[in-house]
């Protein structure tokens, strides 16, 4: 592996009410998070090369986890995020680098089609800082009821010289969803936005 | 006394290879059950709280069950336990004691005998707040390598007539373990302490 691995973190959030109305199934998410040593901290280099193919091994790494911690089939899944936090010696350039060129494709690999973008976001922050992984429907972007976010955090990462790295897969849609728009039955499939 | 009705649940598993030391052969895997509930004494004293206990213990068994499937079924494998609970601002610190009985009773009924006392901690707050969950040795609270924590929290739990309750095991020491003090390998397991 390239990627030089201080911990993996995994997260499942199940929601079973909500303001006293049961949630039937429960909306499930999950989250796995690698902490790795950024190559590049405390120096400018241009070619980002090393990042971007970190970015390919930790794609599938983490998909396989966040699928295995929801006990589904890839393909089963619903919507998808991705997100990373650069320690304080290094640059955003480098979560872009690691989420943007070729983290998706072992992604959507695993998890059959992905014809929408992965919605992602990105910062720089110290131990603990938070990540708001934002959610999309994987095959359809203007899923309404699959606009979500879900907030991860390790205490002890990033250090200054790491990056959290972390993937976000649904089996479902936000608890309680009504606020209208393209639901997935409604899905076309054809251009990743309906 | 009232039913335990759950809001949420939260499964986290973090998997530590190394702390910039020696990458471990036997990576230290913590986990940790969360679980969300009413607090039915919030907003008002009652006297008379303590039949509550009697009423989790099948969640707290619950969760332990889900602790240990997330760490692979196999309850040899678990070396150190904590327990917590937040109570959320419309209640009082002693709804959270109430967590003491159950928790560690399913736990220990789960790990099969384990004989320290099970760390604990506790506190009142709001949404988000992070709680530092005491880990120690299951079969003696003396063994220096196996003193430990983990970080829980949910983003938007507790609300304020709500208790996040907290069970934790681990599999092993501190990732670079090396102050001394009483080793597993010489625990007597006659008292629970050494």
């Amino acid at each position: 592996m390239k990627s030089k691995i201080r911990k993996i973190v995994t997260f499942v959030e199940e929601t079973l009410t909500e303001m006293g109305q049961a949630v039937n199934p429960p909306t499930r998410r999950a989250a796995a998070a690698a902490v790795i040593e950024n190559p590049f901290a405390g120096k400018y280099v241009e070619d980002l090369t090393e990042l971007m193919e970190i970015g390919e091994e930790l794609g599938a790494l983490l998909t396989e986890r966040a699928v295995a911690a929801l006990g589904i089939s890839g393909p089963s899944a619903e919507s998808y995020g991705k997100a990373a936090a650069v320690g304080e010696n290094g640059e955003l350039e480098h979560a872009a680098a690691l989420l943007h060129p070729k983290l998706g494709t072992p992604v959507r690999k695993i998890l059959g089609k992905g014809a929408a973008l992965i919605p992602s976001s990105k910062k720089r922050g110290g131990p603990g800082v938070p990540l708001d992984i934002p959610l999309g429907h994987k095959d359809a972007a203007f899923v309404r009821s699959h606009f979500d976010g879900m907030e991860i955090r390790v205490n002890d990462a990033p250090r200054a010289n790491e990056i959290l790295v972390a993937i976000a897969v649904t089996d479902s849609g936000r608890p309680l969803a009504r606020v209208g728009g393209l639901t997935k039955s409604q899905i076309k499939g054809e251009d990743g936005l309906r | 006394m009232p039913d335990v009705q759950v809001r949420k649940r939260v499964v986290t598993v973090e998997e530590i290879f190394h702390e910039g030391g020696p990458v471990a052969a036997r990576p230290l895997r913590r986990a940790a059950a969360l679980v969300v509930i009413h607090n039915p004494f919030s907003g008002k004293y009652a006297a008379e709280i303590a039949g509550f206990m009697e009423d989790l213990k099948p969640l707290g068994l619950e969760m332990a069950k889900s602790l240990l499937a997330a760490l692979g079924g196999d309850p040899k494998i678990v070396e150190g336990y904590g327990k917590g609970a937040i109570v959320g601002q419309a209640g009082e610190l002693e709804h959270g004691a109430l967590w003491h009985v159950p928790g560690g009773y399913a736990m220990r009924e789960i790990l099969g005998g384990a004989k320290a006392i099970v760390a604990s901690t506790k506190k009142v707050g709001g949404p988000g707040t992070r709680l530092d969950v005491p880990i120690t040795h299951i079969n003696a609270s003396y063994v220096r390598s196996h003193f430990d924590s983990m970080e829980v929290g949910i983003a938007d739990a507790p609300r304020a007539d709500e208790i996040l309750l907290a069970l934790v095991m681990t599999t092993g020491p501190r990732i670079h373990a090396r102050v001394g003090g009483l080793t597993a390998s010489e625990i007597k397991g006659e008292d629970g302490l050494r």
